[in-house]
């Protein structure tokens, strides 16, 4: 089986995160970035697959040459090669438009099963992944916390905001992974050596066949109009509990002044 | 005037709070139309769309049409949208109410905002990014403008319609290539606590509480106000709580009117998740941890001591 897994580098989880006043898009250049974390969960889910049905395992990543650390990362967790779309016509694609790009570069790999987080901790739309399957023309199983693939059934349990729906397809199918659906593995010396010599092809639009007005800043379906930082929150009364809970008194008139009760 | 479309969140027929908020947001922007796609329930579900402000209720009801199904809800709106030719359409910001936009926006050429917080009649959506440290106001620049909507982002008004016109979308479908079969539905014990990304108000639990057993300080809390129960990434990493209640930037982003953080420090990413909440009520033991800097009202002390007492003196004075 070929499995395809995508991965994303976005600012590091304690950076504050910034837009760029001249072009509204993130600034990911002024901060530490990492691999997106959930992307992680869907490595490691690609792995352990390939580990029990055999087969191979390629890693599919659209950013900047700057985003390359960010596939080697991934890569020397275990996977066989990469992928790396890089183009400066990307700049300030939209969801639609990532895509648009991940769907061109999924037809250049013909994987059996394609594998995403549910989201990414920068714009947290998780539109790619139903988006992308509507692009191939496949099915798409969002938000897994468990995964199993039985010949070219693709049965996931995607977590629903009261439980869970047991639900499945036929593959090739796009599956989106939450965290927890598995423990990513540490990447081992060994593998941080072997990643080096991983090949990485690196793709751009005209080897996709895209044209740039379609995407990036250019094509992007949706625009920033204006955006403000948000005044920050001001910290009200705090209280020393005096060691026997009796705080608690002072914290319910609080909460009936407010009518929460 | 122009018309609004809105999809109908619901399970069995019974709509969740999130419909009537959107449908009181689309009152305020135009006609109303409501899509219902279900198995069952069009009967139950159409009065109250109706007294909620639907004019229209389009319907694709019935064996095949099952709200867990993303493609025949896409396909349903995408009819619905073909003879109401809407000026917006408003889904759910839930996992699957993103599904169905993602599909329908990929499918159609038209843009779509998720999470939007705030909508202007000339259809400039508000965006909460970034854990709420930015606000964004955003525009569809292709085809119809597709929304997913945050619950609790509109308040419910007062029920002010009449009986909605029912139009049957007369779809008919064949299973094909890209659909997924739903095999079973289950439900996990919450307790009967409400879901946390739609709860009006939130007790959450971090490391301070030391051990998983001790979320059951929390559950009792919660369950006094009536709250659903969050949880820190430090607990979810853990394996202390199931990661549904995850609240921070790798887990929900929500926004209740009253937030509750015992035992947990505060770090950046759990902030992310939860500093728009309207009033936010710290327990911590030390003094010094940054969820204190956000605190309406915080106290520093002993959860173990603090937070049954508190559980206590509520019960008390609700009766």
């Amino acid at each position: 089986m070929k499995i395809l897994v995508t991965v994303k580098r976005v600012p590091d989880t304690a950076a504050e995160k910034r837009l760029d006043p001249e072009d509204k898009t993130l600034d990911r250049e002024s901060v530490e970035t990492i691999m997106n974390p959930v992307d992680e969960y869907a490595v490691e889910e690609a792995l352990r697959l390939k580990e029990t049905a055999g087969g191979e395992v390629v890693v599919l990543c659209m950013g900047p040459t700057s985003a390359l650390p960010v596939v080697r990362k991934a890569l020397s967790m275990g996977p066989d090669a990469a992928v790396h779309v890089h183009d400066d016509a990307l700049h300030g694609s939209d969801a639609f438009n990532t895509a648009t790009v991940l769907a061109a570069a999924i037809r250049t790999v013909e994987p059996d099963l394609v594998l995403l987080g549910s989201e990414s901790t920068d714009a947290r739309t998780s539109l790619v992944p139903s988006a992308l399957a509507e692009f191939l023309g496949w099915p798409a199983l969002t938000n897994a916390k468990k995964l199993e693939v039985d010949g070219t059934t693709v049965r996931v349990h995607r977590e629903t905001e009261t439980g869970y729906d047991v639900v499945e397809a036929d593959g090739p199918a796009v599956v989106s992974v939450v965290k927890g659906i598995n423990e990513p593995r540490y990447p081992s010396f060994k593998g941080i050596m072997a990643a080096k010599s991983r090949p990485v092809t690196d793709l751009t639009l005209s080897d996709l066949g895209i044209d740039p007005s379609e995407v990036g800043a250019a094509g992007a379906t949706t625009e920033v109009v204006e955006f403000a930082p948000r005044p920050p929150k001001q910290a009200g009364q705090k209280v020393q509990d005096p060691g026997d809970g009796s705080a608690a008194t002072q914290l319910v008139e609080f909460l009936a002044g407010n009518k929460f009760i | 005037m122009a018309t609004v479309l809105v999809l109908v969140e619901h399970e069995g027929g019974a709509p969740k709070k999130v419909t009537y908020q959107m449908l009181g947001k689309a009152r305020e922007l135009g006609d109303v139309a409501a899509v219902f796609v279900g198995e069952d329930g069009l009967d139950a579900a159409t009065g109250e769309l109706g007294r909620h402000g639907a004019a229209t209720v389009y319907a694709a009801s019935g064996a095949g049409w099952s709200e867990a199904s993303t493609l025949p809800v896409v396909e349903a709106l995408a009819a619905a949208a073909e003879r109401a030719e809407p000026a917006a359409i408003l889904v759910a910001s839930t996992p699957s109410g993103k599904d169905v936009a993602a599909r329908l926006g990929a499918r159609k050429g038209w843009g779509v905002l998720a999470d939007v917080v705030d909508l202007d009649a000339d259809l400039v959506a508000t965006q909460s990014v970034f854990g709420g440290a930015t606000t964004v106001r955003s525009r569809v620049r292709t085809g119809t403008p597709v929304l997913t909507v945050k619950p609790n982002a509109f308040p419910v008004p007062e029920p002010a319609g009449g009986s909605p016109e029912v139009v049957d979308l007369g779809l008919r479908r064949e299973p094909g290539r890209a659909d997924v079969r739903v095999i079973e539905r289950v439900t996990s014990e919450q307790g009967g606590r409400p879901d946390v990304a739609e709860a009006e108000i939130i007790v959450s639990g971090g490391r301070g509480l030391q051990d998983p057993a001790n979320f059951a300080l929390v559950e009792a809390l919660a369950d006094t106000l009536g709250a659903a129960v969050g949880a820190s990434r430090a607990a979810v990493d853990a394996g202390w709580y199931p990661h549904q209640h995850q609240v921070g930037q790798t887990g929900k982003t929500v926004s209740p009117q009253l937030y509750v953080a015992v035992g947990i420090s505060g770090a950046i990413q759990h902030r992310a998740g939860m500093q728009t909440s309207k009033t936010i009520v710290a327990i911590n033991k030390d003094g010094d941890a940054p969820i204190f800097s956000i605190a309406d009202f915080g106290v520093v002390g002993d959860l173990f001591k603090v937070v049954p007492r508190l559980t206590e003196e509520i019960a008390k004075r609700k009766g």
